[in-house]
């Protein structure tokens, strides 16, 4: 219900935001640096919140899918992390992998949220690039060295999401497309194989 | 001697450093990956437990003392390797560190500079390689150290000899120091144990993740990464350059 609300790209979308009661800056406007600064402080706002709920693993995990689809521009995820297989897959394929990827992605870096509790992520500083805008931020745990994980947002999809994440230099599309292309290779290219395994790995 | 390693690093580079990590310079990739099984078992067997172990054994605020202690003592080191990289600036910074973090931080166990807001610095030999213009070379899985890069891989050996500290302490104060060192990756080991657990033993292919995360991460620290706009990883290059191929074919609708 809440999907079909936001996959309307009409100006249902503001609509849509403040429904779901976040502040999400409109739709109609361009992106601007502010915008993106506030969407990843606010991605990280609901992480966050999600992670000191004390709630069981699989709530927080359905909790995390939710704010991933909310937050970040999926189809475009899925699609690069399937990289040149997508060329030749239907479109049915396509929908049943980006599916199955929401659900791995949620559950492979919501298991690992656990290792980041009561971080602190601290924006440095924000810059253009070609698709959008590049967020800087700080990790601070405690007992550890501060690290930089790097946000990517854009409003290429019509809307202002997150796209892509680097943390310490790593690009997660990248270790994704490569994680997807191994399983596909070890499945000898069977996409909806692959896409049926994906969806109870994480 | 140094030379002698710098010719063998030169041997096999491929023209230029290779910056597409999906597609890492890799011609020992067998022997590699057998490594990276006997790494695993390692883990496997030690190193992953004693994280666990160390983990909740050990509280928080004594772990950071012993990374601190551990990361002290490396600071000699890298005042060496700052001076050798012409970075001056560094090597002060880690003379600072090192004066302030051994008297006032009781001996490196407190990083009283960082209180003091004095930056962090760190670095190595392999760095020391980069600045003087030795390309990356090879990615090497090296047993018990895990991945690297030839250029590293002489790095970490010349490191052996670059810290100042090896000849001045002796005995038992040099068995505390490398005994903190192991401590404070066993204490990453454990404090990382999802992240790293997935990376090894869920992935499809671990081999190819830990390669991938290495020379990234690597780079990155080398000032040659995080050009996210030219990496060549921008999903909607890949995308909207094709009119035909819209990711907005509507995935959700039912």
């Amino acid at each position: 219900m809440q999907n079909s609300l936001f996959d309307r790209r009409t100006t249902l979308v503001g609509l849509a935001a403040s429904v779901a009661g976040i502040a999400m800056p409109s739709a109609v406007l361009a992106l601007t640096e502010q915008g993106a600064t506030a969407l990843v402080d606010q991605l990280v706002g609901e992480i966050n919140k999600v992670i000191s709920s004390g709630k069981s693993e699989s709530a927080m995990i359905k909790d995390f899918e939710k704010i991933f689809v909310r937050y970040a521009d999926v189809p475009i995820m899925a699609k690069y992390a399937l990289g040149n297989d997508g060329r030749t897959a239907s479109a049915a394929q396509i929908k049943n992998f980006t599916r199955a990827f929401q659900g791995y992605i949620s559950r492979k870096y919501g298991k690992q949220f656990r290792d980041f509790i009561g971080g602190q992520v601290i924006v440095q500083s924000s810059r253009k690039i070609k698709s959008g805008y590049e967020i800087k931020s700080t990790v601070k745990l405690q007992g550890q060295k501060p690290f930089e994980v790097t946000f990517l947002v854009s409003d290429r999809s019509g809307r202002d999401l997150f796209f892509n994440m680097f943390i310490e230099g790593v690009n997660m599309l990248l270790a994704e497309r490569a994680e997807i292309g191994a399983m596909l290779d070890r499945r000898g290219g069977n996409i909806d194989q692959m896409t049926a395994d994906l969806a109870k790995a994480g | 001697m140094l030379v002698a390693l710098l010719t063998l690093v030169a041997c096999t580079t491929p023209d230029a450093d290779n910056r597409d990590v999906s597609q890492a310079f890799d011609p020992f990739e067998d022997e590699n990956r057998r490594t990276h099984e006997f790494n695993k078992s390692l883990d496997r067997a030690l190193l992953r437990p004693a994280g666990r172990g160390y983990q909740t054994a050990v509280p928080i605020p004594v772990q950071a003392a012993v990374g601190n202690f551990s990361s002290n003592l490396s600071m000699p080191g890298v005042a060496v390797n700052s001076l050798l990289q012409g970075d001056l600036g560094g090597t002060g910074l880690a003379i600072v560190r090192f004066a302030m973090n051994s008297t006032i931080g009781i001996g490196g166990l407190i990083d009283a500079a960082s209180e003091f807001n004095v930056p962090d610095h760190d670095t190595d030999f392999g760095e020391t390689l980069h600045v003087w213009g030795t390309p990356e070379g090879a990615f090497i899985e090296l047993p018990f150290l895990g991945p690297s890069t030839e250029r590293d891989a002489v790095g970490r050996f010349v490191d052996l000899f670059t810290n100042p500290l090896t000849y001045a302490v002796t005995g038992s104060d040099r068995f505390w120091g490398y005994s903190a060192s192991v401590a404070s990756s066993v204490s990453d080991r454990g404090r990382f144990s999802e992240t790293i657990d997935y990376i090894l033993y869920e992935s499809a292919d671990s081999y190819a993740q830990s390669r991938l995360i290495y020379l990234q991460n690597r780079r990155f620290e080398l000032g040659q990464g995080s050009a996210t706009e030219d990496d060549g990883t921008d999903p909607y290059d890949d995308f909207y350059s094709d009119p035909y191929d819209d990711p907005y074919e509507d995935p959700y609708a039912e």
